[in-house]
């Protein structure tokens, strides 16, 4: 089957629209965060005149300038914060469009390649976002998921850039193609859960310290998210979604290799930090159930589960060797 | 309120009624050895390991155990690399070899953490399979004393008769799948209490078992299974016995009467490269054509084994995981007898296949080796000399470098078939040639043609028995975890007292764990269907997401 340059050609200009897609989006996100009116960090169920002496009228917590009720005049913030919106679903039609493009070109599933991969996770990380976002208000959440997406393209056309090409024969395999999709599904919801976590981590902390009436170097910041406690459950609700995906991820990858190679686990570098990664968000799921590491520390746990997922990515494909190495990098 | 019970015991039932889960409580970890000798710590070491926080730890470490893996080359899956390793630095590998580092997932310290860690598991989980399953025969329990502290609680006044409220409400939760228990009015008040989500349990005590039945299935499949390798070039036939395997790696209890029977000839392989662009030269198909016969006697089939697709045969598959060329040589000596007439195995040393091989002809006094290498796409680089600059046979070309004297295959050591001692030869010449060419060896030593080539494939044949049930426990596994973290386990109460006349009191209580979306819809659609409407509700705070975590 021949490459169909003119394809491949048209995907990267999409993939180039896309990016400048997101970069607007990420202005309008950070302009939106910027002039939000934030809420008052005392959670709620501390007595009122404990958090009257925070200086906000308790009255104010719940009318958060993102998620409040809509009461006609748009609060401060909500309109850079739609215009964020709407040019992240530009972009991620853009960069859909890209994937597929690309897939035509070369007439298969277009992750054959770290290139190919990083895309297309962006595109799930992007997917992943608007559609959440089509159920609950997540303008707060957009320059968090922008960012990394950004980052991750530009990676892509400038280190990670592989001209459209056919596969080398151990990737043409349909469990190749249920591996790597569960796998992109579940990279795409990490790296939201990651960032919901750090969000977490940021607010609080600063109502930890606002109950001590003390001031936190991010409060700006934490004054401007939803309560850590609705953070930390959808954090964890994003986790314990996508585990079991994972767990599939990993045995479809064993059942490739066992199609491929004769044997199902060889710790191979790339099978060894599936294996890491796995292992480590179980960790993450008992510490929530394990008393003092509930909260923080279980996060963290997270946050490593996901550096470990990242390290999987570009560490072992870049620095080790081993069976898995893509064509191209 | 009026409760039969004492105060502790409703305390206890109050905790009771809390517990979602049969995660072993925390405190256990907590209890320090008791002052009774050896039972008393073995007791306090058990718990110790099962707990909770050892399982946490545990984890950790195999997660970091599992990191030099993957930085040192392992002798399991590359011995290679690991003896080069060892060559270029003798002193730092002789230490990493003797802690563990190039067979880590065979030393003995990450035995002993999986080793510990299934322990913990086994010790943490089959008590709780246990209280479970007492659990799913039992009812639902009992109201805790304080229904308004729990995260969802409605108050309402019903316009009807309180044993109807009773059994409507059953009646609704029932209908809703619920497992329900209830009183009867007696007069003051009367309850029902329902529960829902038992599988999530069920599906998390599935999981953690089904991780031990996998353990187990990996240790079936090293213990009895097998893998071996074999070069097979164009044209020759493979037998499946263990004395024609170039490298036979069984388990401790393998059994080689067990191999079956087959062999096969391998007709042709094809490979198909990238030409041009920035992947140049990267492989897109391969191929094996072969005869097989599955048992002697049996009829010919022709198959074709390809990467991702093995030929199974005989409950043992077989996987083409590489190929390579061999030169066909003949040799005459001085007379013009033809001494040696075979195609050899040369080795690919690089992407482009530069292949090295050598041709050892015994039967010539003097002895007669050759070495050389073969290039598919012949080209003499001013830098690097005869290279290959693409891995298809456009332009083969072979480098041959003579020497005659003793082979040294009398000394009955084992010699590898890919390497030439030199120590007691001496050299004739080096020449290139093309396919056809003859060169007349110096010294009237007779001629080396090169007639060709054929091109060989390299074949791994693996029997894993342990693979169906590592299948089976996976697919659990998964299965589990789903159930596990995707279900919620809830409880709902349902408490009347009758109020004035006519009019009754109606409590309804949810619990839940927080993780998930709240048991609140449910209990507003039980006040719905009670005739009660949105109802106000004490402890529901504005924000949403916000009510559903359980006072603990
Ligand atoms: C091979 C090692 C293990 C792995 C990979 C693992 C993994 C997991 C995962 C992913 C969960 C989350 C499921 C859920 O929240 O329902 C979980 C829950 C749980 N695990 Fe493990 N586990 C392991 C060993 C253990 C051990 C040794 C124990 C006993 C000490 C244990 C006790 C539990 C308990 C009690 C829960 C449920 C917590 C709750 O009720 O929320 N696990 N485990």
């Amino acid at each position: 089957m021949p490459t169909n340059e003119t394809l491949a050609a048209y995907s990267n200009y999409l993939i180039y629209g896309a990016m400048a897609a997101f970069t607007i989006a990420m202005i309008a996100f950070a302009a939106s965060l910027a002039s939000m009116r934030g809420r008052d960090l005392v959670p709620a169920g501390v007595p009122e005149a404990e958090a009257a002496s925070g200086g906000v009228a308790v009255a104010t917590r719940t009318a958060l300038a993102v998620g409040g009720p809509d009461d006609g005049a748009l609060p401060p913030g909500r309109r850079s914060g739609n215009i964020g919106m709407s040019v992240t679903w530009l972009g991620t039609v853009l960069l859909g469009a890209g994937v597929l493009l690309r897939g035509l070109s070369v007439q298969r599933p277009p992750w054959g390649n770290m290139y190919e991969f990083a895309v297309t996770t962006a595109f799930a990380v992007a997917l992943a976002f608007v559609a959440l976002s089509l159920k609950r208000d997540l303008r707060w959440l957009g320059l968090f998921v922008v960012l990394p997406v950004l980052l991750t393209l530009g990676l892509a056309v400038t280190v990670l850039y592989t001209d459209a090409a056919q596969l080398v024969p151990a990737l043409k395999s349909y469990w190749l193609v249920i591996h790597v999709t569960a796998a992109i599904i579940c990279g795409g919801a990490f790296c939201i859960g990651a960032a919901v976590t750090l969000l977490f981590l940021v607010a609080d902390s600063g109502e930890r310290r606002a109950l001590v009436g003390k001031r936190y170097r991010l409060d700006a910041l934490a004054r401007r998210l939803p309560e850590a406690a609705r953070l930390d459950a959808m954090a964890y609700r994003i986790h314990a979604f996508m585990f079991p995906l994972w767990t599939f991820a990993v045995v479809a990858g064993a059942i490739w290799a066992e199609n491929a190679w004769g044997r199902y686990w060889g710790w191979d570098p790339k099978e060894t930090w599936a294996f890491i990664t796995w292992v480590v968000y179980a960790a993450y799921l008992h510490a929530r159930a394990t008393a003092g590491w509930k909260g923080r520390k279980a996060s963290v746990v997270a946050l490593v589960a996901f550096g470990c997922f990242l390290f999987n990515f570009f560490g072992v494909n870049i620095l080790i060797t081993g069976l898995h190495s893509y064509a191209g990098v | 309120m009026n409760d039969p019970m004492s105060a502790a015991a409703s305390r206890e039932s109050q905790d009771d009624a809390q517990r979602l889960s049969t995660a072993p409580l925390d405190v256990d970890s907590a209890v320090e050895p008791m002052g009774i000798g050896v039972l008393g710590w073995l007791r306090w070491a058990w718990r110790t390991l099962t707990s909770m926080r050892t399982a946490l730890v545990l984890l950790f470490l195999l997660a970091v155990a599992s990191v030099p893996g993957s930085l040192f080359p392992q002798r399991g899956s590359n011995p290679l690399r690991v003896n080069d390793y060892l060559a270029n630095d003798p002193v730092k590998g002789r230490i990493l070899d003797r802690l563990g580092m190039f067979d880590v997932f065979s030393s003995s310290w990450f035995a002993a953490i999986y080793v510990l860690l299934f322990i913990s598991l086994a010790g943490c989980v089959l008590p709780r399979t246990l209280l479970h399953a007492k659990i799913l025969r039992s009812r639902p329990p009992v109201a805790p004393r304080h229904l308004a502290r729990l995260p969802e609680h409605r108050m309402l006044d019903i316009a009807s008769d309180p044993q109807v409220v009773l059994d409507s409400s059953a009646a609704w939760l029932r209908g809703h799948r619920w497992r329900v228990d209830t009183s009867e009015f007696d007069g003051r008040g009367g309850w029902v209490a329902a529960e829902k989500g038992y599988a999530r349990e069920t599906g998390n005590l599935l999981f953690h078992l089904s991780l031990l039945v996998l353990l187990v299935s990996v240790g079936v499949g090293a213990f009895n299974g097998f893998k071996a390798t074999v070069i097979v070039r164009e044209g020759s036939s493979f037998a499946d016995t263990q004395a024609q395997f170039d490298s036979f790696a069984p388990g401790r209890g393998f059994d080689p009467t067990s191999l079956p029977p087959f062999s096969f000839t391998l007709n042709k392989f094809s490979a198909d490269y990238q030409r041009g662009g920035q992947q140049n030269g990267a492989a897109r198909t391969f191929a094996a054509d072969v005869t097989l016969v599955r048992e002697p006697g049996a009829a010919k089939e022709s198959a074709r084994i390809e990467v991702n697709d093995p030929l199974v045969v005989g409950g043992v598959k077989v996987f083409l995981v590489g190929h390579g060329y061999a030169p066909m040589v003949t040799v005459r000596n001085a007379k013009g007898d033809i001494v040696f007439h075979d195609s050899v195995v040369f080795l690919p040393q690089d992407g482009n296949f530069k292949s090295t091989g050598v041709v050892k002809v015994p039967d010539t006094v003097p002895q007669l080796g050759l070495v050389g290498f073969f290039l598919p796409t012949a080209v003499v680089d001013p830098v690097l000399g005869p290279t290959s600059t693409f891995p298809a046979a456009d332009r083969p070309a072979i480098y041959i470098s003579a020497w005659t004297g003793d082979l040294g295959l009398g000394t009955g050591r084992p010699q590898s078939v890919y390497s030439l001692n030199t120590s007691t030869m001496s050299r004739l010449g080096i020449e290139e040639l093309a396919p056809g060419d003859v060169w007349a060896l110096p010294g009237g030593n007779g001629t080396v043609t090169f007639d060709g080539y054929v091109q060989w494939a390299s074949f791994t044949v693996a029997h894993d028995p342990g693979k169906e049930l590592a299948v089976v426990s996976a697919v659990l596994a998964i299965t589990g975890l789903a159930l596990s973290l995707l279900i919620r386990r809830r409880r709902v109460w349902v408490r009347v007292a009758s109020g004035e006349p006519g009019v009754t009191v109606v409590e309804v209580a949810g619990l839940t764990r927080s993780e998930h979306a709240s048991v609140g819809d449910e209990v507003e659609a039980l006040v719905a269907a009670l005739g009660g409407g949105p109802s106000e509700n004490p402890s529901r705070t504005p924000a949403p997401g916000q009510g559903s975590k359980p006072q603990t």
